[in-house]
This record gives C-alpha cells, structure tokens and sequence, in this order.
C-alpha cells in the first residue's frame, strides 16, 4: 500500500523545489535544496528512505514550511475527526427515520417526498448548499458564524456554533446516500419470514419492530455508515474550504498545489490507514451483530 | 352440544398482485371442534396457506382484503382489535410455518425467540420462562435442549429448526394449533413423535387442531376430519373414513389415485394432470371444470356447485359433503 501511495504522489507534475523557490530562482540554491530534500535520489531510494522512516512515525519534513509532516497532520486532525463525526451524526439522525418511515408506508407521501429529498441530497453540489446556508444563517439571518473553527475545550459555544453549518452539508450529502440503505434493508426486513413468526408469537407490534426487523436491517446499515465515514474522514475538501475548516482536505490540497511530497504523502498514508481501520472495525461490528459470521 | 372452538364462515381472501387481483380464498367455512384435528389437503396454491395467515391477520395488510368471519370460542378473529388480536396469538392460537429454513430470526438465539413469545402472555421471570423453553424444546425432541437455547438457528438443521419452530407454537399451550406442512421437512421418526406430542397435548388441554399436509399417511394417522381444498374452496369434506374410503369429488379421488386413469402410490398426494388454475384468473361455473375427468353435468362449466351432504350423509354423525354436480362412483 504504501508502495502506491509513493508512487502516486510521485504522478503529480511539477517541480516542487521550483515552485518553493518561485521568482528567486539560482541554480545553485536550487541544487542545494534538491540535495537536502532526497530529490536527486533515485526513486527507489527515495522510496525505501520514506518508508523507512514512515514506520518509526516520521513522515519527513514538509517542503514548504519545515514543519514535520506529523505536526501538521496532528494539527488537523482534531478538527476533521469532529467534523467526520458530527456529520456522521447529522446523517443517521436524518437518514435513520426517515427510511424507516419511508419503509413502513412504501409509496406514501412521506415516502415519495423523502426520496425526491435524498435524491436532492446526493445530486446538489455541496459547495452550493454551503454557500446557500451561509447567506441564510450567518448572512440574512446572523445566527451563526460564516467559518472557521475553535476547540471544544477553548470555547464550547463558539466550537458548537462554527461546527453546525458544515456538519449539516456534509451529514445531508451522507444521510442522503444512507437514507435510501435504510429504506431498503428496512423494507426487505419487513417481507422476511422470520417477522411473521414474531408477531404469531403475539409480541407486541413494537418488539416485532425492534427485534425482528429494525435488528435484522442493521446489518447493511454498518456498512454503509463505515463507508461514509471514511469517506468524511479523508476530508471533505469542498466544504473545508468553503468553511475555513482547517482539515485534512484542506492540508492535503495544499500539498498538491504546492507539491509538498512529504505532506502530501502523509496525508494520503492517513488516508488509506483510516480506510482500513474503518474495515477493520465494520467487520468487528458484524461479527458482532451477525451470529452467521462468528466462527 | 356445546360451539366449535373455531368456526369459520364464507372467508374470502382478495390480494392484489401485479397480475392483478387475486381470488385466493373463495367462501370457506368449517369448524374446528376442541380436541379435534381437521386435516387440510389440496395442490400447492390451492389457497390453504393464505386461509390460514388470514385467520392471525397475518396477511401483507397493504395487498389483503379478508372478508367473512372466524369465530374462536365466539369471538371473531377478523374483526376483533388489534390488542385483542395480540392477546390471542400464542395462547390462543399457535401457527407452524411451512419453511423452517426462513421462519426463525437469523440473528436471535433459539432461546431468547422462545422467551419472549412466553414472556409476551404473563408475568413471567427470564429464568423461569428460560426454564419453560428448555422443557419445550425437550418435547419437541429436540437433543441437548438447554444448549439448544443459546444456539442461533444457523447452527442447527433443518429439521432441528422446524422444531424449534414448534415448540414456539406450543409454548403458550394454544387452544388451537395450526401447522402448515410442519413435519414435511422432519424425518418419520421424528414426525411420528411429533404427531404424538400433538395428540398428548389435545388429550390434555383439548386443543384443536388444523393440520395442513400433502402426507395421507399423516392424515389418516392424525385427522378426524379432513377438508379438501382447490381454488380457494373447500370441494369435499367428511371425517377421514368418508373422504378416504369414500371420495365423492373427482379432484379429491384424483388426489387419492383413485380415478380408474390414475395411478396412485403410497404416501404421498397423487399428481393430477394439468396445473391448478391461477387466482387471478379462475374458471368460471365449477373451479375444476378444466381437469375434470368426469365433466358430466350440463352446469359443470357454467355454475359452481354448492357444497351438499352426499353419500350416506353422516358418519359418527358428522356431514360428508362435496361441491360438484356428479357424484355418483363415490361409493366405490
Ligand atoms: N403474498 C402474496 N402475494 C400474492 N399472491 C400470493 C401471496 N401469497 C400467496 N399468493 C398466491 O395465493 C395462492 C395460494 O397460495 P397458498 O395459500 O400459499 O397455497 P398453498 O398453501 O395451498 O400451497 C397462490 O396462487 C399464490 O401464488
Ligand atoms: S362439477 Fe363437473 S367439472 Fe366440477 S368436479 Fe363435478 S363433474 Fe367435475
Ligand atoms: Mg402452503
């Protein structure tokens, strides 16, 4: 894996050193900084140089300030884990009703409606709905602030203030996706046979509900939030940039502007470990939730 | 003479498919006697499950339309609330699902689906009712009961799971227990102890019994009375001697290889040329017009024929009857 992210970075034209110096170009400075940075190496040296280091937790040092790779990264992170997470929240919150709702009237109203809601959901760009939301709550109406982002332990109130608007575009894009899985599985739960055994037990309609359908639709529900998730946890550039949200979308961007291989690298590293965390822990909630899976 | 504990009038059973509506229950009645066991037998899709789903409400309410009425211990289960519905099912009627492969919850343990169908009727400890649900278990045959409860049906065979499926059925000793093909998947021993446990159980608590089965060894075995069924009707019905010994109508005589073009075999419900017809679109004047053999009456295509008493008309006085315009060869 590592291999790929290497090689992929290694894709992006450009000539970094070139870029840092910009207009005060001299062969010689240039020379010196291509000897510092490990350019003039072969690629494979290159290579085996990073990763050598990547598992002792030394990403490098980024090229365009000299931090390490790993401060910045630290740096952001805070900021996209609560992100991630509220938005995540923001989804099922909407995605989990709804679908459930949608499911047990197929067809009504509140269904035809949710599914034309979704479909917005998914196809509205989400630099469009920031933009729209920040003329509205922090424009016209000056609720909330426009961006920006303070920590939880300096200011609650602020925190909590600049975390709702990107939380709700990012959660309706996921919730939209999740919406319609919830509908689905909620819908093939109710159809299985086991649901009509429960209610000829004579459970009351709110146990069958719980145990016998909502239990059984958990299943694909896992998966896909594990999905989303990882996806909101790569960084949600568009919405990071709208909101001067300093995360991981926006550290990564720069990166590729500036073709800051060893930021760049390490971002995409993250991303690709979260991407298999993120396996690894649906797998382990499916075991744990599906008896068919244990061993 | 003391009211049936189940007597059902004119049920009628509309669904809307995507081929449209379909006719699938036609105007059933019969009654169920405490302690008595109606066996109920005709083709696949002849509407016998469907009648019975319908009996518990158990129907896809957005696609069911059931009309009729069906009475237990006087009290109609159609239209009563869905409270009252509630209450009923467990203590007062258990239902065996045809498929033990898709009738437990995957993902609840043995135990906890036995529990908490004990559980929903009383005042019952975790423990105790845990304590019912092993004893259950053992009843149904089931080998190393109070380990069967924390396996999930996956873990266990078919076979095993149908009795699981049982055992849920019986775990609220129900006044009248429905099974619907629930030994087809068990081997004889086993069916043979299951079929015991059931007359033990309407010797002790006079259940009634609605067993539907393509077995004829199962219904001579276990049934008082059996109800033959085609087209969402009831074409013949009697007590077994009668039906067996004496079928009156061509299709049940079809099904018994009795028809002199038929040969019949053993166990198993004889196959009939040509398919039953489809509940969504049925032949106009008698269902079985077009697989009749006989076809000897000028109505036979034209006007259904009421169920009437037919041959000797009781025995152990109870009515043998049968929906079909000709009945002469009945009294072989
Ligand atoms: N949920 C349903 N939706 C549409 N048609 C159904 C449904 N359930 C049963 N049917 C139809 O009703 C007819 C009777 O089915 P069923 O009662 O299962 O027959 P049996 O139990 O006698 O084999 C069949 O033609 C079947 O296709
Ligand atoms: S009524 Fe006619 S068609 Fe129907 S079963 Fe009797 S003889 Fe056959
Ligand atoms: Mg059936």
């Amino acid at each position: 894996m590592s291999v790929v992210v290497f090689a992929l970075v290694q894709l992006v034209p450009g000539d970094p050193i070139r870029l840092a110096l910009g207009t005060r170009f001299d062969q010689e400075t240039y020379d010196a900084l291509l000897a510092r940075s490990g350019l003039d190496q072969p690629l494979v040296q290159q290579y085996l140089t990073w990763a050598g280091r990547a598992v002792t937790g030394d990403l490098g040092v980024s090229f365009r300030s000299g931090e390490t790779v790993t401060s910045l990264i630290a740096e952001r992170l805070p900021a996209t884990l609560t992100l991630a997470l509220a938005s995540i929240l923001v989804a099922l919150l909407i995605a989990v009703p709804l679908g459930t709702i949608s499911a047990l009237r197929p067809r009504s109203l509140v269904d035809r409606v949710a599914t034309v809601l979704s479909q917005i959901g998914i196809s509205v760009p989400e630099f469009w709905m920031a933009i729209v939301l920040i003329l509205v709550f922090a424009g016209t109406l000056g609720w909330l602030p426009s961006g920006g982002y303070v920590g939880l332990t300096e200011d609650p109130a602020g925190w909590a203030q600049r975390l709702l608007l990107p939380a709700v575009v990012t959660g309706v894009v996921s919730g939209s996706v999740i919406t319609r899985f919830v509908r689905s599985s909620v819908l093939e739960a109710l159809g299985a046979d086991h649901v009509r055994t429960a209610q000829a037990k004579g459970l009351p309609r709110r146990q069958v509900f719980t145990w016998h359908v909502l239990r059984n639709a958990l299943l694909p529900l896992v998966t896909v939030t594990g999905v989303q998730l990882a996806y909101l946890l790569s960084g949600v550039v568009v919405v990071e940039i709208v909101f001067s949200w300093p995360g991981l979308g926006q550290l990564a961007l720069q990166a590729v502007q500036a073709r800051d291989y060893p930021v760049l690298q390490g971002a995409i590293l993250l991303f690709a470990v979260t991407f298999l965390v993120i396996n690894l822990v649906v797998d382990l909630l499916y075991t744990a939730i599906d008896p068919r899976i244990r061993r | 003479m003391t009211a049936p504990l189940l007597e059902v009038e004119d049920l009628r059973v509309r669904l809307r498919t995507p081929r449209g509506p379909a006719a699938v229950v036609n105007g059933l009645s019969y009654t169920v006697g405490r302690g008595e066991t109606v066996a109920v037998v005709g083709e696949s899709g002849s509407g016998k499950s469907v009648s019975v789903l319908a009996l518990l409400g158990l129907l896809p309410e957005r696609v069911a339309t059931v009309t009729g009425s069906a009475r237990l211990d006087g009290e109609d289960l159609l239209t009563m609330s869905p409270e009252r519905l509630r209450q009923v099912r467990g203590p007062g009627v258990g239902m065996v699902f045809q498929d033990p492969m898709t009738s437990l919850n995957p993902v609840l343990t043995v135990g906890r689906q036995l529990v908490e169908g004990i559980r929903a009727h009383g005042e019952v400890s975790k423990a105790a009712a845990r304590e019912r649900a092993a004893g259950l278990l053992a009843e149904v045959g089931l080998p190393d009961p109070q380990g069967a409860l924390d396996r999930y049906p996956h873990e266990l065979s078919g076979g095993m799971r149908q009795r699981v499926v049982i055992a849920i059925a019986l775990a609220n000793s129900p006044a009248l227990l429905i099974a619907d093909e629930a030994t087809t998947a068990l081997d004889v021993t086993v069916q043979a102890q299951i079929l015991d446990l059931v007359e033990s159980l309407q010797a002790d608590h006079g259940t009634g019994v609605i067993w539907i089965t393509h077995d004829l060894g199962v219904v001579a075995g276990i049934a008082d009375r059996v109800l033959v069924m085609y087209g969402g009707r009831c074409v013949e019905d009697g007590t077994v001697d009668d039906v067996l010994e004496r079928p009156a109508h061509p299709y049940t005589r079809g099904l018994l290889g009795a028809l002199p073009d038929l040969a019949g075999d053993g166990g198993d419900l004889a196959t009939i040329p040509g398919t039953p017809p489809a509940p969504t679109d049925l032949p106009g004047g008698c269902v079985f017009w077009p697989r009749c053999p006989v076809r000897g009456d000028a109505r036979c295509e034209t006007e259904q024929p009421p169920l009437q008493v037919v041959g000797a008309g009781l025995s152990k006085g109870l009515p043998h009857r049968a929906a079909t315009w000709c009945t002469e060869g009945s009294a072989r």
